[in-house]
């Protein structure tokens, strides 16, 4: 690893004892990595907030007494309490305290309390081709995939040491010969009313990780004008069942104009999808299949103002019978509340949820039960995190079911 | 001096175990370090890619993920051999934490270099805790190692395996 003489004065503490720290993870992990230098950053986004244990509460605030500051504008992932929502989160005040003591040492590091998984949804929107150090693996593959902006996967930990010093290291998607796609998914096979599905994107997303883990695939067949929820979806579910930091979409991400130009030449190989391949994906997403429910849970990645409109569209006049959680990102209440969409959804049974999300934190009815979702990243992960089964299913299944108060399908273009 | 485990030392008491040294008839491997350092125990293969984040519960180091093989095995003082990671870029969080609280694996044998875990291990050793290994091995050679088997790690990347006694 060969540092400047900029960066050896950083390590060598002339910008403080949290600036060397925090250059010292960066260039050991850059050099385990095989990166022979570090690259500039225009912006940060850290996932190091959530409170998994004292450990990470500790290791923050030892970099707030080193006088830590984040050299490049940082928004912050979710934290483990709904700071808008006093009471939402059932967990013990001490746990609740070293949640807090996280999430503020990470705002006194200068980073801004944004607190969502969607921060791309927010304003923070690095250009392509610029070099960022992103932590959470959906915010990493939207803003490689989507954003054409050039991050790995930055754990907790090195998220935030990059976003202090101001550089990451310089390996992986970074370079260009890395981003280009070594398979093409084509999915000409499928139908049209497949692919207008908005449950199709999370179960393609699945697929995805499951079957390709990290390599750089390129999907080739799916509607140009594919709108960016999906997008998201379609990274939250790839970047949670595989390590995948980066797809293109022939056509509509901007390092895919074409299949050739993605891959830089022909791809090596070309996996044809079929219907059964993507019913089968869709249904390893669910724990259980029928019956009632406990709740229903959306909104991971963290719902969108377009999302909140087609659920209200859905829901029409009908009240859930169950709890319908929606995670989102704080700055969409007021706009909501102002719309007068606020107290309409919350009337019907919607319960928002803000700065945190339903997986990562106590917040769903406690005991067993089955939870309802249209998040292949929630149906990845409650089952181990909060004990419950769960069933995927489009945005439609999810409101048809939190209204019945048990699982409804509407099986539509997947039969 | 420093704890073992960095934290809660009553609890970190319970993975020092104590083993004989390898024997003669030891296999030997060169790994390559990613993390130096020492660290012995029976091995513990994760037969699927795992998330630490979602997949290992960092208040009690067991397998947490009920659709992974391993589910309800306890990673504590195993030497881990990880073929593959997958998903959240938390798990060196989870890590840090395993570190923090003394119930972390004794080393992690892994087939790639994986900077989410090395970072975990970096931090706890920022901050003074108890740091493990983490050494690199050909996947072939990982998938050779025996299903019941003690490891030994010495710095530098030497790993000992031997068969456990019945």
């Amino acid at each position: 690893m060969r540092l400047t003489a900029a960066e050896r004065a950083l390590a060598a503490g002339e910008a403080g004892a949290a600036a060397a720290m925090a250059m010292r993870v960066v260039a050991e992990t850059g050099a385990m990595l095989g990166a022979s230098r570090l690259v500039e950053i225009v912006s940060a986004h850290v996932d190091g907030c959530l409170y998994h244990g004292d450990g990470g509460v500790l290791f923050a605030e030892r970099l707030v007494a080193g006088h830590g500051r984040v050299a490049v504008p940082t928004t912050l992932n979710v934290g483990a309490l709904d700071l808008c929502h006093p009471g939402r989160v059932r967990a013990a005040p001490a746990r609740q305290a070293m949640a807090r003591r996280q999430m503020q040492a990470y705002v006194a590091l200068g980073c801004r309390a944004t607190w969502t998984c969607a921060p791309y949804q927010a304003g923070h929107r690095p250009p392509l081709g610029s070099h960022v150090a992103w932590g959470e693996s959906n915010a990493v593959a939207f803003a490689n995939s989507v954003l054409g902006a050039r991050t790995n996967r930055y754990g907790d930990l090195l998220d935030i040491c990059c976003a202090l010093v101001g550089r990451a290291p310089c390996y992986g998607l970074h370079l260009d010969d890395n981003r280009r796609a070594s398979v093409c998914v084509d999915t000409s096979a499928l139908s049209a009313a497949l692919k207008a599905d908005d449950a199709f994107y999370p179960v393609l997303g699945a697929w995805l990780g499951a079957e390709l883990g990290d390599a750089v695939a390129v999907i080739d067949g799916l509607p140009p004008a594919l709108g960016e929820d999906r997008l998201k979806a379609l990274g939250a579910a790839a970047a949670s069942t595989g390590n995948v930091g980066l797809f293109h979409i022939a056509g509509r991400t901007p390092e895919a104009p074409t299949v050739a130009a993605a891959c830089g030449g022909a791809p090596l190989r070309t996996v044809t999808l079929t219907a059964a391949m993507v019913r089968a994906a869709r249904e390893r997403l669910s724990t259980a299949a029928t019956g009632p429910i406990t709740a229903v849970a959306v909104g991971s990645p963290h719902f969108s103002r377009a999302e909140f409109e087609a659920l209200q569209q859905l829901l029409g006049p009908r009240r859930a019978r169950v709890p319908l959680y929606v995670c989102t990102r704080r700055d969409l209440l007021a706009e909501l509340d102002a719309r007068g969409m606020l107290a309409t959804l919350q009337g019907a049974g919607v319960e928002i949820v803000t700065d945190t999300c339903v997986a990562v934190t106590p917040i769903l009815p406690s005991g067993s039960g089955v939870v309802v979702t249209n998040s292949a990243k929630f149906a990845q992960y409650i089952p181990a995190n909060t004990g419950h089964d769960v069933v995927f299913g489009s945005l439609a299944e999810c409101v048809e079911s939190a209204v019945a108060g048990r699982v409804a399908r509407r099986p539509g273009a997947w039969c | 001096m420093r704890r073992v485990g960095g934290g809660r030392a009553g609890r970190a008491a319970t993975r020092r175990v104590v083993l004989a040294r390898p024997p003669a008839q030891a296999q030997r491997l060169s790994a390559r370090v990613l993390v130096d350092g020492t660290g012995h125990g029976r091995l513990l293969r994760l037969e699927a890619p795992i998330s630490f984040w979602g997949g290992i519960d960092p208040a009690s180091g067991l397998v947490s993920d009920p659709r992974h093989p391993q589910h309800g095995c306890s990673v504590s003082g195993r030497v881990l051999v990880v073929t593959a990671t997958r998903g959240s870029s938390s798990s060196s969080a989870v890590l840090l934490e395993l570190l923090y609280a003394g119930l972390a694996p004794s080393a992690l044998l892994v087939a790639e270099a994986d900077a989410i875990l090395a970072l975990g291990i970096i931090a706890a050793r920022e901050m003074g805790w108890t740091t493990i290994p983490m050494l690199q091995l050909e996947r072939p050679a990982l998938a050779r190692l025996p299903a019941e088997a003690q490891a030994w790690v010495e710095r530098g990347g030497r790993v000992s395996v031997w068969a456990e006694q019945a």
